[in-house]
């Protein structure tokens, strides 16, 4: 994608003037994306598989038959990040490789509707990997019971969910313009993860510990209002940045 | 007076807190040398590369005249430009 | 080209020059780096002569007055060099993007000493050479490993103008993110540690006011040396337009390889009449 622009051709800087809504546009966008996953089915699966191979994995490294507190919460959103990763590396390298690019930056549409679809779309895939790895990582590794903690665990997920989704999608643009996209894609998102990945991991070890007598647990609301805040700074800040990753 | 602030002062001894304390301010100190020192290198460079430039200007007759190197910037915006700028104004 | 009588580094002799001319980077260095020092002798003198002695940590905690300026010069840096990219972004002039390299590497530099006075110190402290009690040293490790992925990813986009405005976004977000982690961090670590070593609450005036100093000297010290770099790396773009244009004008630029810096040989000169303005 050189700055090379045909003489006659609108300039691909310059947005055109908006014909099509915006949330038309997202909703179309995103059932391309989700229509080509469902097809081509290369982000979701691999990300669920190496969620469970993952759990296998940390059970020969950790030596243990079954985690809970800390730990769990730990295994938990680390396997999480990491598929989460996979999905992020693959989030736009179709358009880059095969020019979607230009087609939707001479469209007359918000450009923001690129940025609003990807990351639904990302939000669509760590939830379905959640759908996935939660299950399998009760079944595998995770000591206590799994019913008290679901509905903080779920909250908790669907904060950090966003956060990825948002995050991502924003690393994902920047690192698959350059020459080392797989590589420089989660070197520059691990460490945004961190406050996510404390946020989220707090918030759930106190759930996934053996001592309940039954009922519903709650996380602590403190880490669940530092990962909606999270969310809601980072969100601004890429809704505003990523138009400046699209132009050409 | 600093003597006897410091024979008074309960924690490390000064003989082993000293060490650390020398540490620390050696590492800024360092740093700030080895950044004399990265430009010490570039100047040598920029007058070595000032040296070739005066005289290719001097050896070579279609050369532009000396006043010309004063850096004057009105025909550098036509030299010609690696990068072109779109938009810009 | 001016007499060869040597100039001191980053004198500012604009009087000889033609109008036009823009040697406006190193206005000013002068003055700014006897600023410096002058700060920095002050400070050292306040540290070890004025400042009274702690009471649990003795003369160990003299190292406070150096790792303390060093983390805030360093986030207000990461923070700067986002403020910079945003202006980038919105005048699409490249020597913002210039300035805002320049200040993120300074500040990865003063990031990373301020990782090293902070281990030296947890060693004195609690014997070990890291601990992850204290917030500090674990959100600008963080960090650290966030900026440093910033020259890779330069290096890694070849055309400067993308190149440049990915560099913004990437700087823009993180100086966002530099605040937000340190909160992160410190909401986590307070939550099973309490700080003890850094608490910069309750300090008595003596010591506030070293540490003012201290930090001031820093700041200046930051600036020195940014406007240092700026300089050098603008004598060196006018040295190849210089070049090219004594080359002759027929010669084609030689094509530049790969370079994770900013180049500011295409920059359009100021205009005359802000010559006598410092560029920075």
């Amino acid at each position: 994608m050189s700055g090379v622009q045909t003489p006659g051709r609108p300039s691909l800087t310059t947005p055109p003037k908006q014909a099509v809504g915006l949330w038309r546009t997202v909703g179309a966008l995103l059932r391309k994306e989700l229509l080509v996953e469902l097809r081509t089915l290369e982000s979701v699966p691999g990300m669920s598989l190496f969620a469970l191979t993952t759990f296998v994995v940390f059970h020969f490294a950790l030596n243990r038959d079954s985690v809970e507190g800390d730990l769990a919460a730990g295994i938990l959103w680390v396997t999480l990040l990491f598929a989460a990763i996979l999905g992020v590396n693959r989030l736009f390298v179709a358009d880059a490789d095969q020019g979607g690019y230009d087609a939707f930056l001479l469209a007359p549409v918000d450009r923001s509707a690129m940025f609003l679809a990807k990351t639904l779309t990302l939000l669509a895939f760590l939830v379905v990997l959640e759908l996935v790895a939660v299950p399998a990582f009760a079944l595998l590794l995770l000591g206590p019971p799994l019913g008290p903690a679901l509905p903080g665990l779920l909250a908790t997920l669907a904060l950090g969910d966003v956060g990825i989704a948002v995050i991502g999608t924003l690393v994902a643009a920047l690192a698959v313009q350059t020459r080392a996209r797989d590589l420089l894609g989660p070197l520059l998102a691990l460490p945004l993860f961190v406050p996510i990945v404390i946020g989220g991991a707090r918030a759930v070890s106190p759930l996934l510990v053996q001592a309940h007598t039954g009922g519903v647990v709650e996380p602590p609301i403190r880490w669940l209002l530092t990962l909606g805040l999270y969310d809601l700074v980072f969100g601004l800040i890429a809704y505003a940045l990523f138009d400046f990753l699209l132009e050409d | 007076m600093l003597g006897a602030l410091l024979a008074e002062s309960p924690a490390l001894p000064l003989h082993t807190a000293g060490k650390y304390v020398a540490g620390a301010y050696i590492v800024l100190f360092a740093l700030v040398l080895i950044y004399v020192a990265i430009m010490a290198i570039r100047l040598g460079r920029i007058e070595r590369d000032l040296g070739e430039l005066l005289s290719m200007s001097e050896g070579s007759p279609e050369a532009p005249p000396a006043e010309a190197q004063a850096g004057r910037q009105d025909s550098e915006r036509e030299s010609t430009l690696a990068y072109p700028m779109k938009g810009h104004p | 080209m001016q007499s060869p009588s040597r100039h001191p580094a980053g004198s500012s002799d604009t009087k000889h020059r033609p109008s036009g001319a823009v040697g406006t980077y190193g206005r000013g260095l002068r003055t700014l780096s006897l600023s410096t020092v002058i700060a920095i002798a002050l400070a050292l003198g306040l540290v070890f002569f004025y400042a009274p002695l702690e009471a649990e940590q003795g003369f160990l905690q003299k190292i406070f007055y150096v790792h303390v300026p060093l983390a805030i010069v360093a986030l207000c840096g990461f923070v700067l060099g986002g403020l910079l990219a945003i202006q980038h972004l919105r005048t699409r002039d490249p020597r913002w993007d210039m300035r805002s390299y320049v200040v993120i590497h300074m500040s990865l530099i003063f990031a990373i000493g301020t990782l090293i006075t902070g281990s030296i110190w947890a060693k004195g402290s609690w014997g070990h050479w890291w601990v992850w009690s204290e917030p500090t040293l674990v959100s600008f490790l963080i960090i650290f490993l966030l900026y440093a992925t910033y020259q890779p990813l330069r290096f890694a986009i070849e055309d400067p103008e993308r190149q440049a405005r990915y560099a913004s976004v990437f700087a823009i977000t993180a100086g966002a993110f530099v605040p937000l982690n340190y909160i992160a961090v410190n909401l986590s670590t307070a939550y099973l540690h309490p700080r003890v070593f850094t608490s910069t609450s309750n300090l008595p005036g003596s010591m506030a006011f070293t540490l003012l100093v201290s930090m001031v000297a820093m700041a200046l010290l930051f600036a020195t040396l940014c406007k240092y770099e700026l300089t050098a790396k603008h004598t060196r773009a006018q040295l190849r337009a210089l070049r090219r244009r004594l080359a002759g004008d027929g010669v084609s630029p030689p094509a530049r390889s790969r370079s994770a810096v900013p180049s500011l040989s295409h920059v359009a000169a100021p205009p005359a009449q802000a010559a006598g303005r410092s560029a920075l």
